[in-house]
This record gives structure tokens, C-alpha cells and sequence, in this order.
């Protein structure tokens, strides 16, 4: 079934990078999914997140506050 | 603890360079290069430090402690030391304002926190520990803890909660769960790559700062002439104090490009107070910072905030001033 995936963050330097991390893993191990990027404050603050950049997966947050390696993100998509 | 680095450009300037030890040049580079090497290593060592606070630093269970308990004013105080602890990422303050404020925190103490926040964080204090040393460097972050508790307190005594965005308002009134949050417990040996990837980026982004800063700052040292600012700003007219921190506040200097200057402005006579109150005006309150905190609050209430924090930076400037 093909994931969802979220990033919240204001386009701050980490969250850019948490994206570019995340987008690497997905196209490099054909990882069925859909990223969108959650740049409104209000939109991100529906999710009670006090530190930016965060990742979700499936509507469940995985990571807070600071850019995940790539065997991480890799670790937790599959 | 730096003479190894003091021998280095030394050899490096008279040396390889072949630049002599009594021209203005040599002079010029041997100090920039030092400053320069020195200023980094300190930046890199302190921020990689902050990153492993920061790993492990229970902010959601700091934010129930600041709720539940009865602390009898010390509130503010704890905010305000929070704030100089946990690195300040400016794309984070309305998050953690907003989360703050919405775990049942008074505003007075989130205020506290905000404003100790960007006052107190690591690039600061590496630069001044290296560009003024320890003694200074402690004065600067206490003053800075005391201020944002003393701010808070007082800005906690108006009645602001109206004065945010209506959607903010909106969340307070209906409290909304946490997503659910799953995170896998990582050893510190684990994490250990990523704390000094980030540190490294954090140096990374402000080593061109660092230089210009440090270039203007070997600039001056050479061509404004000695007790120059002694003439206008040193002289302990009570208005320099004011006048450097207005001019401060709309100004939005990097603390790792502002630091150097400063320090040749206290070679040349401005009264470290001053100097002080002025890199808080520039570092703690700054026109982008202001057009953040747009979103989450109303004009009104982000002039209040400023002025309150603008006043208590001019007062702990006299107030340097006496003791120093």
C-alpha cells in the first residue's frame, strides 16, 4: 500500500534538508509513496508539534526537531 | 590554552607568507588569522556540545513541569534558563510558542522563555568567550537569563491573551491531541554522527559571518583612530546607552558577524555596558523575527513585546555601566 508522507516545517535550512533526505530514499529504493510538503504554520500546528522539522508517516509522527540519516528514514518506511 | 594556535600563525604569516612581524600586513593577517581559527575551533566544540543537550533534552516533559507545578514566581526564571539552553532555531519559535501556550502555560512565562531564547544561544556565547573572555561571557549570559526572567514577569502582568491571532485563540479554547508519536530509542554512539553532521553545518553557515566579521573588525582595529568612539558614544552621556540599543533592535546581525566588531568598538572606549546592551538588540530582537511572530500574534501585542524587552535591554545597559 502506497504511504504517506508528510513533512511539516516553515522552510527553514533543516527542513529542506529533511526533504531533500527523505526524497533521495524514496525514488532511490522505488518506495511507493506520496510526499507533500506541510509548510502552514496552522496546518502544522494541528499535529501538536513543538519542534520543527517533523516527519510523518501514515499520520504517525516518527520524527521531531532535527534531519533523520538515510538508512533511518529507510528503517522506518519499510 | 590557544598558544599552539598563536605559534601556527606566527609561523604561517612570517614563515610561509614571508609577510614581516613589524609591518602593518603582518600584524593585520597574524591577528585575523588567529581570531579566525580560534573563534571556530571554540564555535565548533560549543555547538557540537548544545547538540547533545539538545538530543536529549526533554522539552515536552519540561513543558508539563512548567504547568503543573507551583513554583511561586521561580517560573519564570526556569523559562528564561530553558530558553538559554535549548538552541534557538528561529523557524521553531512559533511552534514552541504556540505549544507552550497551549500546554497551559501563562504567556507571561513563554515570553520569558522567547525572549531568553535568541539572547542566549550557542554562537553567541562562543564568540564571546572568544572575543571577550570567560568573565564577560558569563556576565553576558546571566544578564541575559535575568532579563528575559525580569521581561517575562512584567509583560505576564498585562492582559495579553486577546492581543493574539484569532486562530490561535481558536486552538487554546478546544484542546487538540498529539498525533501519535513513535520514535525508536537510539543510543547515544548512535546518534553520535548526526550530533557532529549538525554541528558542522551550524559552523558551516556562519564561517562567512565569522570572517566578515572578524575582517571588519582587523579593518578598524587599524584605521579608526584610538578613543575615537570615546568622542561619541563612551563619554557616559546617559543618551549613548538608548541611542545604541534603538539603533540595535531593527538591525539583524548575525551574533557570529557582530561579536568582532564589538569588540574593537570596547578596544576603542565604548563602555562594555553599552557594547552589551547593544549586541542584545541586534541578537535578541530583530525585524524578521518580528514578521515570525506575526503569524501567532497581533501588532499590538509584538509592539508591547518590544518595547517591554527594548527598555529592559537599556536598563541593564546603565546598569553594566555602574558595576563594570
Amino acid at each position: 500500500m502506497s504511504k504517506v508522507i508528510k513533512i511539516l516545517g516553515t522552510g527553514c535550512p533543516k527542513c529542506k534538508s529533511m526533504t531533500g533526505v527523505v526524497s533521495e530514499v524514496v525514488s532511490e529504493n522505488n518506495i511507493e509513496a506520496s510526499i507533500e510538503k506541510v509548510e502552514d504554520i496552522v496546518e502544522i500546528m494541528k499535529f501538536n508539534v513543538m519542534t520543527t522539522p517533523a516527519l510523518v508517516i501514515d499520520d504517525v509522527i516518527t520524527i521531531k526537531g532535527r534531519v533523520p540519516s538515510k538508512a533511518e528514514v529507510l528503517a522506518l518506511l519499510n | 590554552m590557544f598558544d599552539w594556535l598563536q605559534h601556527f600563525a606566527d609561523w604561517l604569516i612570517y614563515n610561509v607568507f614571508n609577510v614581516g612581524a613589524e609591518t602593518h600586513l603582518g600584524i593585520a593577517l597574524n591577528f585575523f588569522i588567529y581570531d579566525t581559527l580560534k573563534i571556530l575551533i571554540l564555535l565548533f566544540v560549543i555547538v557540537f556540545i548544545m547538540g547533545i543537550v539538545n538530543a536529549y533534552f526533554p522539552i515536552e516533559k519540561l513543558k508539563d513541569y512548567l504547568n503543573k507545578k507551583k513554583l511561586y514566581g521561580l517560573e519564570y526564571f526556569f523559562s528564561s534558563i530553558f530558553g538559554a539552553i535549548t538552541p534557538f532555531c528561529s523557524c521553531s519559535s512559533v511552534p514552541l510558542f504556540i505549544g507552550f501556550v497551549q500546554g497551559g502555560i501563562p504567556l507571561g512565562v513563554t515570553f520569558s522563555f522567547l525572549i531568553t531564547s535568541p539572547l542566549v544561544n550557542e554562537v553567541a556565547v562562543a564568540m564571546f568567550l572568544g572575543m571577550f573572555g570567560v568573565e564577560a561571557t558569563l556576565i553576558y549570559a546571566a544578564s541575559g537569563i535575568l532579563l528575559g526572567t525580569i521581561g517575562g514577569w512584567v509583560l505576564g502582568k498585562f492582559n495579553l491573551e486577546p492581543l493574539l491571532s484569532d486562530w490561535v485563540k481558536k486552538i487554546l479554547e478546544n484542546k487538540i491531541e498529539q498525533a501519535k508519536f513513535e520514535e525508536k530509542k537510539k543510543t547515544f554512539y548512535d546518534r553520535l554522527p548526526e550530533i557532529t553532521q549538525a554541528a558542522w553545518d551550524i559552523v558551516k553557515g556562519v564561517i562567512v559571518y565569522v570572517i566578515i566579521g572578524i575582517a571588519i573588525g582587523a579593518a578598524m582595529h587599524g584605521f579608526v583612530p584610538e578613543n575615537f568612539f570615546n568622542q561619541y558614544l563612551g563619554g557616559g552621556e546617559w543618551w549613548t546607552v538608548p541611542l545604541a540599543v534603538i539603533v540595535a533592535v531593527p538591525m539583524y546581525a548575525n551574533a557570529a558577524g557582530i561579536v568582532p566588531v564589538i569588540q574593537v568598538f570596547v578596544a576603542k572606549g565604548v563602555p562594555l555596558g553599552t557594547a552589551i546592551a547593544f549586541m542584545m538588540g541586534t541578537v535578541g530582537l530583530s525585524i524578521p523575527e518580528a514578521t515570525l511572530l506575526k503569524k501567532v500574534m497581533s501588532l499590538k501585542l509584538i509592539a508591547i513585546f518590544f518595547s517591554v524587552v527594548t527598555l529592559c535591554i537599556i536598563l541593564s545597559g546603565y546598569l553594566f555601566n555602574m558595576l563594570l
